[in-house]
Protein backbone atom coordinates (compact mmCIF):
# COMPACT_ATOMS: atom_id res chain seq x y z
CA UNK A 1 0.00 0.00 0.00
CA UNK A 2 1.66 3.90 -1.10
CA UNK A 3 2.13 5.51 1.56
CA UNK A 4 1.01 9.12 2.63
CA UNK A 5 3.75 11.47 2.04
CA UNK A 6 4.72 14.14 4.65
CA UNK A 7 7.12 16.68 2.87
CA UNK A 8 8.89 20.08 4.68
CA UNK A 9 9.53 22.67 2.78
CA UNK A 10 12.63 24.59 3.19
CA UNK A 11 12.31 28.20 1.85
CA UNK A 12 16.28 29.03 0.92
CA UNK A 13 17.30 32.88 0.73
CA UNK A 14 21.40 33.46 0.64
CA UNK A 15 22.30 29.78 1.55
CA UNK A 16 19.76 29.82 4.79
CA UNK A 17 16.47 28.75 6.03
CA UNK A 18 13.22 31.38 6.10
CA UNK A 19 9.97 31.25 6.56
CA UNK A 20 7.42 33.39 4.96
CA UNK A 21 3.84 33.58 7.36
CA UNK A 22 1.52 35.08 4.95
CA UNK A 23 4.57 35.40 2.60
CA UNK A 24 5.50 38.19 3.77
CA UNK A 25 7.12 38.23 7.03
CA UNK A 26 10.76 36.51 6.73
CA UNK A 27 12.67 34.38 9.72
CA UNK A 28 15.83 33.24 9.66
CA UNK A 29 16.00 29.25 10.94
CA UNK A 30 18.90 27.31 10.12
CA UNK A 31 21.02 25.75 7.62
CA UNK A 32 19.33 23.94 4.80
CA UNK A 33 21.72 20.92 5.00
CA UNK A 34 21.45 20.59 8.71
CA UNK A 35 17.84 21.06 8.28
CA UNK A 36 17.21 18.31 5.55
CA UNK A 37 19.77 15.94 7.37
CA UNK A 38 17.28 16.35 10.30
CA UNK A 39 14.42 15.38 8.59
CA UNK A 40 15.79 12.91 6.82
CA UNK A 41 16.26 11.05 10.63
CA UNK A 42 12.78 12.02 11.62
CA UNK A 43 10.72 10.46 8.51
CA UNK A 44 10.26 13.17 5.70
CA UNK A 45 9.63 11.45 2.63
CA UNK A 46 10.60 14.34 0.35
CA UNK A 47 12.06 17.02 0.76
CA UNK A 48 11.56 20.61 -1.17
CA UNK A 49 13.90 23.21 -1.86
CA UNK A 50 12.49 26.69 -2.19
CA UNK A 51 14.78 29.13 -3.46
CA UNK A 52 13.50 32.64 -2.69
CA UNK A 53 16.73 34.61 -3.98
CA UNK A 54 16.54 37.03 -6.76
CA UNK A 55 20.47 37.39 -7.37
CA UNK A 56 22.89 35.22 -9.08
CA UNK A 57 25.33 35.57 -6.35
CA UNK A 58 22.12 33.74 -4.36
CA UNK A 59 21.36 31.30 -6.59
CA UNK A 60 25.01 29.90 -6.60
CA UNK A 61 24.79 29.64 -2.88
CA UNK A 62 21.55 27.86 -3.68
CA UNK A 63 22.99 25.39 -5.93
CA UNK A 64 25.85 24.86 -3.63
CA UNK A 65 24.00 24.16 -0.54
CA UNK A 66 21.21 21.73 -2.97
CA UNK A 67 24.88 19.70 -4.44
CA UNK A 68 25.60 19.17 -0.84
CA UNK A 69 22.20 17.91 0.55
CA UNK A 70 21.91 16.01 -2.01
CA UNK A 71 25.35 14.36 -1.11
CA UNK A 72 24.22 13.58 2.24
CA UNK A 73 20.37 12.73 2.06
CA UNK A 74 19.06 10.00 -0.10
CA UNK A 75 15.45 10.74 -0.15
CA UNK A 76 13.77 13.04 -3.21
CA UNK A 77 14.29 16.46 -3.43
CA UNK A 78 12.19 18.50 -5.24
CA UNK A 79 13.33 22.33 -6.50
CA UNK A 80 11.13 25.26 -6.72
CA UNK A 81 11.20 29.03 -6.97
CA UNK A 82 12.68 31.24 -9.84
CA UNK A 83 12.50 28.30 -12.69
CA UNK A 84 11.27 29.72 -15.75
CA UNK A 85 12.84 28.28 -18.45
CA UNK A 86 14.34 25.04 -19.47
CA UNK A 87 17.95 25.32 -18.70
CA UNK A 88 16.62 26.13 -15.23
CA UNK A 89 15.48 22.64 -15.09
CA UNK A 90 18.85 21.57 -15.94
CA UNK A 91 20.78 23.56 -13.28
CA UNK A 92 19.16 21.83 -10.44
CA UNK A 93 18.60 18.56 -11.45
CA UNK A 94 22.22 18.40 -12.40
CA UNK A 95 22.87 19.36 -9.07
CA UNK A 96 20.40 16.26 -7.30
CA UNK A 97 16.75 17.21 -7.76
CA UNK A 98 14.70 14.69 -8.68
CA UNK A 99 11.60 16.99 -9.62
CA UNK A 100 11.51 20.71 -10.35
CA UNK A 101 8.65 22.79 -9.23
CA UNK A 102 7.31 25.55 -11.31
CA UNK A 103 4.97 27.88 -10.73
CA UNK A 104 4.61 31.95 -11.84
CA UNK A 105 7.37 30.73 -14.24
CA UNK A 106 4.53 28.39 -16.37
CA UNK A 107 2.36 31.56 -15.72
CA UNK A 108 4.56 33.76 -17.84
CA UNK A 109 5.55 30.80 -20.03
CA UNK A 110 2.72 28.04 -20.26
CA UNK A 111 5.19 26.15 -22.99
CA UNK A 112 8.02 25.42 -20.46
CA UNK A 113 5.68 22.53 -19.00
CA UNK A 114 5.25 20.48 -21.92
CA UNK A 115 9.24 21.07 -22.96
CA UNK A 116 10.58 20.29 -19.67
CA UNK A 117 8.35 17.12 -19.26
CA UNK A 118 9.65 15.89 -23.08
CA UNK A 119 13.08 15.98 -21.67
CA UNK A 120 12.95 14.76 -18.22
CA UNK A 121 9.86 12.87 -18.35
CA UNK A 122 6.87 13.91 -16.64
CA UNK A 123 7.85 12.38 -13.24
CA UNK A 124 10.22 15.37 -13.01
CA UNK A 125 7.56 18.09 -13.18
CA UNK A 126 5.92 19.81 -10.48
CA UNK A 127 3.17 21.97 -11.22
CA UNK A 128 2.62 24.36 -8.11
CA UNK A 129 -0.24 27.03 -8.08
CA UNK A 130 -1.28 29.63 -5.03
CA UNK A 131 -4.49 29.47 -4.67
CA UNK A 132 -7.54 32.14 -3.15
CA UNK A 133 -10.96 32.42 -3.08
CA UNK A 134 -12.27 35.77 -5.15
CA UNK A 135 -15.55 36.32 -4.92
CA UNK A 136 -16.49 32.63 -4.78
CA UNK A 137 -14.17 31.56 -7.20
CA UNK A 138 -10.65 30.32 -7.41
CA UNK A 139 -8.15 32.34 -8.92
CA UNK A 140 -4.63 31.51 -9.48
CA UNK A 141 -1.67 34.00 -8.19
CA UNK A 142 1.67 34.52 -9.28
CA UNK A 143 4.64 36.73 -8.11
CA UNK A 144 4.53 34.78 -4.60
CA UNK A 145 0.48 35.42 -4.20
CA UNK A 146 1.03 38.92 -4.34
CA UNK A 147 -1.31 39.24 -8.21
CA UNK A 148 -4.42 37.94 -9.03
CA UNK A 149 -3.97 36.41 -12.72
CA UNK A 150 -7.95 36.52 -13.31
CA UNK A 151 -6.83 32.25 -14.29
CA UNK A 152 -9.44 30.01 -12.80
CA UNK A 153 -7.63 27.40 -10.90
CA UNK A 154 -8.81 24.32 -11.86
CA UNK A 155 -8.74 24.95 -15.31
CA UNK A 156 -5.28 25.95 -14.74
CA UNK A 157 -4.09 22.82 -13.08
CA UNK A 158 -5.77 20.48 -15.88
CA UNK A 159 -4.02 22.81 -18.46
CA UNK A 160 -0.82 22.21 -16.95
CA UNK A 161 -1.53 18.18 -16.44
CA UNK A 162 -2.71 17.77 -20.03
CA UNK A 163 0.55 19.66 -20.98
CA UNK A 164 3.04 17.24 -18.59
CA UNK A 165 3.29 17.95 -15.23
CA UNK A 166 3.57 14.86 -13.29
CA UNK A 167 2.51 16.32 -10.12
CA UNK A 168 0.37 19.31 -8.31
CA UNK A 169 1.06 21.51 -5.38
CA UNK A 170 -1.91 23.40 -4.23
CA UNK A 171 -1.02 26.25 -2.27
CA UNK A 172 -4.07 27.94 -0.84
CA UNK A 173 -3.29 31.39 0.48
CA UNK A 174 -6.67 31.50 2.26
CA UNK A 175 -5.01 29.20 4.66
CA UNK A 176 -1.34 29.33 4.36
CA UNK A 177 0.41 31.00 7.96
CA UNK A 178 -3.15 30.56 9.63
CA UNK A 179 -2.43 26.88 11.10
CA UNK A 180 -6.10 26.31 11.15
CA UNK A 181 -5.53 23.60 8.97
CA UNK A 182 -5.45 22.53 5.04
CA UNK A 183 -7.69 24.04 2.35
CA UNK A 184 -10.08 20.99 2.14
CA UNK A 185 -13.03 22.38 -0.28
CA UNK A 186 -10.10 23.59 -2.62
CA UNK A 187 -7.89 20.10 -2.40
CA UNK A 188 -10.82 18.67 -2.85
CA UNK A 189 -12.05 20.07 -6.62
CA UNK A 190 -8.10 19.95 -7.26
CA UNK A 191 -8.40 15.87 -6.55
CA UNK A 192 -11.40 15.72 -8.28
CA UNK A 193 -10.11 17.37 -11.54
CA UNK A 194 -6.71 15.27 -12.25
CA UNK A 195 -5.59 11.75 -12.11
CA UNK A 196 -1.92 12.89 -10.93
CA UNK A 197 -0.74 12.81 -7.36
CA UNK A 198 -2.00 16.14 -5.61
CA UNK A 199 0.14 17.83 -2.50
CA UNK A 200 -1.62 20.17 -0.18
CA UNK A 201 0.17 22.86 0.88
CA UNK A 202 -1.16 25.62 3.39
CA UNK A 203 -2.71 26.11 6.61
CA UNK A 204 -1.40 22.66 9.01
CA UNK A 205 -0.75 23.85 12.73
CA UNK A 206 -1.08 20.52 14.29
CA UNK A 207 -0.38 16.84 14.23
CA UNK A 208 -4.91 17.03 13.46
CA UNK A 209 -4.96 19.19 10.63
CA UNK A 210 -2.71 16.42 8.50
CA UNK A 211 -4.97 13.43 10.16
CA UNK A 212 -8.38 15.42 8.82
CA UNK A 213 -6.26 16.02 5.69
CA UNK A 214 -5.93 12.47 4.78
CA UNK A 215 -9.12 11.40 6.19
CA UNK A 216 -11.37 13.72 4.70
CA UNK A 217 -9.34 13.15 1.26
CA UNK A 218 -8.74 9.74 0.25
CA UNK A 219 -7.09 10.62 -3.10
CA UNK A 220 -4.64 13.55 -1.67
CA UNK A 221 -1.26 12.14 -1.55
CA UNK A 222 0.94 14.16 0.70
CA UNK A 223 1.07 16.99 2.91
CA UNK A 224 3.78 19.72 2.77
CA UNK A 225 4.29 22.51 5.72
CA UNK A 226 7.18 24.15 7.04
CA UNK A 227 6.86 26.65 9.69
CA UNK A 228 5.44 24.13 12.21
CA UNK A 229 8.11 21.65 11.03
CA UNK A 230 10.94 24.00 11.30
CA UNK A 231 9.57 25.61 15.15
CA UNK A 232 9.72 22.12 16.70
CA UNK A 233 5.55 22.48 16.85
CA UNK A 234 4.79 19.09 15.10
CA UNK A 235 7.97 16.50 15.10
CA UNK A 236 7.63 14.51 11.74
CA UNK A 237 7.96 11.26 13.94
CA UNK A 238 5.02 12.04 16.26
CA UNK A 239 3.15 12.74 12.98
CA UNK A 240 4.14 9.71 10.99
CA UNK A 241 3.35 7.48 14.61
CA UNK A 242 0.01 8.92 14.63
CA UNK A 243 -0.96 8.93 11.09
CA UNK A 244 -0.29 4.90 11.32
CA UNK A 245 -2.54 4.37 14.65
CA UNK A 246 -5.39 6.60 12.57
CA UNK A 247 -5.34 3.91 9.94
CA UNK A 248 -3.48 6.20 7.69
CA UNK A 249 -0.57 4.17 5.78
CA UNK A 250 2.83 6.07 6.66
CA UNK A 251 6.20 5.15 6.42
CA UNK A 252 7.80 4.78 9.87
CA UNK A 253 11.59 4.98 9.98
CA UNK B 1 34.86 -0.43 -8.15
CA UNK B 2 31.45 -0.20 -9.06
CA UNK B 3 30.92 0.98 -12.88
CA UNK B 4 27.88 3.33 -13.29
CA UNK B 5 27.44 2.90 -17.35
CA UNK B 6 27.21 6.08 -18.85
CA UNK B 7 25.08 6.28 -21.95
CA UNK B 8 23.61 9.92 -21.73
CA UNK B 9 20.40 8.79 -20.08
CA UNK B 10 19.60 10.22 -16.27
CA UNK B 11 20.89 12.10 -13.73
CA UNK B 12 23.70 10.34 -11.66
CA UNK B 13 24.30 12.38 -9.05
CA UNK B 14 22.67 10.90 -6.29
CA UNK B 15 23.43 7.52 -7.51
CA UNK B 16 26.96 8.11 -7.41
CA UNK B 17 26.66 9.69 -3.90
CA UNK B 18 24.38 7.01 -1.88
CA UNK B 19 27.61 4.71 -3.28
CA UNK B 20 29.99 7.00 -1.86
CA UNK B 21 28.27 7.61 1.13
CA UNK B 22 28.14 3.91 1.85
CA UNK B 23 31.99 4.13 1.29
CA UNK B 24 31.96 2.47 -1.94
CA UNK B 25 33.89 3.93 -4.93
CA UNK B 26 31.72 4.32 -8.09
CA UNK B 27 32.92 5.82 -11.15
CA UNK B 28 30.20 6.90 -14.21
CA UNK B 29 31.34 5.46 -17.27
CA UNK B 30 31.29 3.96 -20.63
CA UNK B 31 34.54 3.32 -20.52
CA UNK B 32 34.95 -0.66 -21.73
CA UNK B 33 38.27 -1.17 -20.09
CA UNK B 34 36.63 0.16 -16.68
CA UNK B 35 33.52 -1.33 -17.29
CA UNK B 36 35.38 -5.28 -17.59
CA UNK B 37 37.42 -4.43 -14.58
CA UNK B 38 34.99 -3.36 -12.26
CA UNK B 39 33.78 -5.43 -9.40
CA UNK B 40 30.45 -5.29 -10.34
CA UNK B 41 28.41 -3.06 -12.49
CA UNK B 42 25.04 -0.52 -12.19
CA UNK B 43 22.88 -0.15 -15.05
CA UNK B 44 20.87 2.94 -14.37
CA UNK B 45 17.98 4.84 -16.49
CA UNK B 46 14.82 7.26 -16.54
CA UNK B 47 12.32 8.42 -19.38
CA UNK B 48 11.39 6.27 -22.26
CA UNK B 49 12.02 2.82 -22.70
CA UNK B 50 12.79 3.63 -26.67
CA UNK B 51 15.40 6.35 -26.51
CA UNK B 52 16.74 4.46 -23.48
CA UNK B 53 17.45 0.89 -25.45
CA UNK B 54 18.55 3.15 -28.98
CA UNK B 55 21.22 4.62 -26.90
CA UNK B 56 22.32 1.50 -24.94
CA UNK B 57 22.89 0.03 -28.07
CA UNK B 58 24.44 2.93 -30.01
CA UNK B 59 27.12 3.27 -27.62
CA UNK B 60 27.78 -0.43 -27.88
CA UNK B 61 26.70 -0.13 -23.60
CA UNK B 62 24.29 -3.30 -24.68
CA UNK B 63 26.98 -5.54 -25.70
CA UNK B 64 28.85 -4.86 -22.89
CA UNK B 65 26.67 -5.11 -20.54
CA UNK B 66 25.49 -8.67 -21.85
CA UNK B 67 29.16 -9.94 -21.80
CA UNK B 68 29.85 -8.98 -18.28
CA UNK B 69 26.84 -10.04 -17.07
CA UNK B 70 27.33 -13.36 -18.54
CA UNK B 71 30.61 -13.64 -17.28
CA UNK B 72 29.48 -13.53 -13.72
CA UNK B 73 29.92 -10.12 -12.78
CA UNK B 74 27.17 -8.99 -10.51
CA UNK B 75 24.74 -6.51 -12.40
CA UNK B 76 22.19 -4.16 -10.89
CA UNK B 77 19.94 -2.22 -13.16
CA UNK B 78 17.49 0.45 -11.30
CA UNK B 79 13.99 1.45 -12.36
CA UNK B 80 14.43 1.58 -16.28
CA UNK B 81 17.70 0.30 -16.32
CA UNK B 82 15.99 -3.10 -14.56
CA UNK B 83 13.29 -3.15 -17.21
CA UNK B 84 16.39 -2.49 -19.98
CA UNK B 85 17.29 -6.22 -18.49
CA UNK B 86 13.76 -7.81 -19.27
CA UNK B 87 13.36 -9.34 -22.64
CA UNK B 88 10.74 -6.46 -24.23
CA UNK B 89 8.87 -3.72 -23.78
CA UNK B 90 5.01 -2.50 -24.82
CA UNK B 91 5.97 1.21 -23.72
CA UNK B 92 4.41 2.54 -26.67
CA UNK B 93 5.14 0.05 -29.67
CA UNK B 94 7.37 -3.05 -28.72
CA UNK B 95 10.64 -2.89 -28.25
CA UNK B 96 13.34 -5.52 -27.25
CA UNK B 97 14.94 -5.42 -24.13
CA UNK B 98 18.29 -7.34 -23.43
CA UNK B 99 16.78 -10.31 -22.11
CA UNK B 100 19.03 -10.99 -19.34
CA UNK B 101 15.76 -11.84 -16.72
CA UNK B 102 12.62 -13.31 -18.49
CA UNK B 103 9.89 -10.71 -18.38
CA UNK B 104 7.86 -7.86 -20.55
CA UNK B 105 7.67 -4.37 -19.99
CA UNK B 106 3.55 -3.13 -19.48
CA UNK B 107 1.23 -0.12 -18.70
CA UNK B 108 0.42 -0.12 -14.45
CA UNK B 109 -2.70 1.14 -16.11
CA UNK B 110 -3.39 -1.69 -17.28
CA UNK B 111 -3.67 -3.95 -13.81
CA UNK B 112 -4.69 -1.41 -11.73
CA UNK B 113 -8.29 0.27 -10.94
CA UNK B 114 -8.99 3.54 -12.58
CA UNK B 115 -8.93 5.47 -9.35
CA UNK B 116 -5.08 4.70 -9.09
CA UNK B 117 -2.63 7.24 -10.37
CA UNK B 118 -0.45 6.47 -12.40
CA UNK B 119 2.78 7.36 -12.08
CA UNK B 120 3.29 5.00 -9.00
CA UNK B 121 5.04 7.94 -7.07
CA UNK B 122 5.83 7.20 -3.78
CA UNK B 123 6.93 5.00 -0.97
CA UNK B 124 5.51 1.80 -1.35
CA UNK B 125 6.69 -1.28 1.01
CA UNK B 126 8.19 -4.38 -0.15
CA UNK B 127 6.65 -7.60 -0.29
CA UNK B 128 9.31 -10.96 -1.23
CA UNK B 129 8.97 -13.66 -2.86
CA UNK B 130 10.30 -17.23 -2.45
CA UNK B 131 13.42 -17.59 -0.85
CA UNK B 132 14.68 -14.04 0.60
CA UNK B 133 17.17 -13.02 -1.97
CA UNK B 134 20.69 -11.26 -0.99
CA UNK B 135 19.33 -8.40 -1.88
CA UNK B 136 17.42 -8.27 1.05
CA UNK B 137 20.10 -9.29 3.32
CA UNK B 138 19.97 -6.02 5.97
CA UNK B 139 15.52 -5.27 5.05
CA UNK B 140 12.68 -6.14 6.36
CA UNK B 141 9.30 -7.37 4.30
CA UNK B 142 7.23 -4.25 4.26
CA UNK B 143 10.09 -1.89 4.65
CA UNK B 144 9.12 1.08 2.15
CA UNK B 145 11.39 1.79 -0.73
CA UNK B 146 11.24 4.78 -3.16
CA UNK B 147 8.85 4.04 -6.97
CA UNK B 148 8.53 6.37 -9.22
CA UNK B 149 7.17 4.43 -12.79
CA UNK B 150 4.32 4.21 -14.86
CA UNK B 151 5.41 0.35 -16.57
CA UNK B 152 6.13 -2.42 -14.67
CA UNK B 153 8.14 -5.52 -15.07
CA UNK B 154 5.22 -8.81 -15.76
CA UNK B 155 5.51 -12.50 -16.76
CA UNK B 156 8.94 -12.81 -14.62
CA UNK B 157 8.05 -15.83 -12.95
CA UNK B 158 10.27 -17.18 -10.50
CA UNK B 159 12.65 -14.72 -11.37
CA UNK B 160 10.74 -12.20 -9.43
CA UNK B 161 12.30 -11.67 -5.79
CA UNK B 162 9.71 -8.52 -4.72
CA UNK B 163 6.34 -7.55 -5.43
CA UNK B 164 4.90 -3.97 -4.12
CA UNK B 165 0.96 -3.27 -3.62
CA UNK B 166 -0.64 -1.02 -5.62
CA UNK B 167 -4.29 -2.17 -6.46
CA UNK B 168 -2.42 -4.96 -7.86
CA UNK B 169 0.56 -6.84 -7.38
CA UNK B 170 3.43 -5.14 -9.15
CA UNK B 171 7.03 -6.58 -9.77
CA UNK B 172 9.15 -4.31 -7.21
CA UNK B 173 12.40 -6.64 -7.99
CA UNK B 174 14.05 -9.37 -9.89
CA UNK B 175 17.00 -11.66 -9.80
CA UNK B 176 18.60 -13.85 -11.82
CA UNK B 177 21.87 -15.56 -10.52
CA UNK B 178 23.67 -12.64 -10.66
CA UNK B 179 22.01 -9.96 -12.34
CA UNK B 180 19.49 -8.00 -10.18
CA UNK B 181 16.99 -5.24 -10.93
CA UNK B 182 14.89 -3.38 -8.91
CA UNK B 183 11.92 -0.99 -10.15
CA UNK B 184 12.55 1.23 -6.85
CA UNK B 185 15.41 3.69 -6.73
CA UNK B 186 17.19 2.58 -3.70
CA UNK B 187 19.56 5.51 -4.00
CA UNK B 188 16.25 7.68 -3.10
CA UNK B 189 15.10 5.08 -0.72
CA UNK B 190 16.51 6.52 2.43
CA UNK B 191 18.33 3.96 4.84
CA UNK B 192 16.66 1.18 3.47
CA UNK B 193 17.94 2.32 -0.24
CA UNK B 194 21.71 2.22 1.53
CA UNK B 195 21.12 -1.18 2.90
CA UNK B 196 20.01 -2.38 -0.09
CA UNK B 197 22.68 -0.82 -2.05
CA UNK B 198 25.36 -1.85 0.69
CA UNK B 199 23.99 -5.87 0.16
CA UNK B 200 24.35 -5.21 -3.45
CA UNK B 201 27.97 -3.97 -2.88
CA UNK B 202 28.59 -7.41 -0.57
CA UNK B 203 27.48 -9.99 -3.32
CA UNK B 204 29.98 -11.99 -5.08
CA UNK B 205 30.62 -12.80 -8.33
CA UNK B 206 30.40 -16.21 -10.08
Amino acid sequence: MITKRIIPCLDVKDGRVVKGIKFKELGDVASPVELAEYYTKAGADELVFYDITASSEGRKLFTDILTETASKVFIPLTVGGGISSVEDFDRVLKCGADKVSVNSGAIRNPAIIGEAAKLYGDQCVVISADIALVDGVYRVFSRGGRENTGMEAIDWIKKCVADGAGEVVVNSIDTDGVKGGFDLPLLKKVCDAVSVPVIASGGAGCINDFIDLFEEIPSIDAGLAASIFHFGEVAISDLKKAMADAGIPARLV
Amino acid sequence: MIAIIDYGVGNLFSLQSSLKYIGREAVVTSDPEIIRNADRIILPGVGAYEDAACKLRETGMADLVTEVAKGGKPLMGICLGMQLLLEKSYEYGEHEGLGLIKGSVVPIKDVVPADYKIPHIGWNGLKFRGEKSPLFKYVNEGDCVYFVHSFYGTDCGDKTIATTEYGAELTAAVADGNVFGCQFHPEKSGEVGMKILRAFCEIGGM
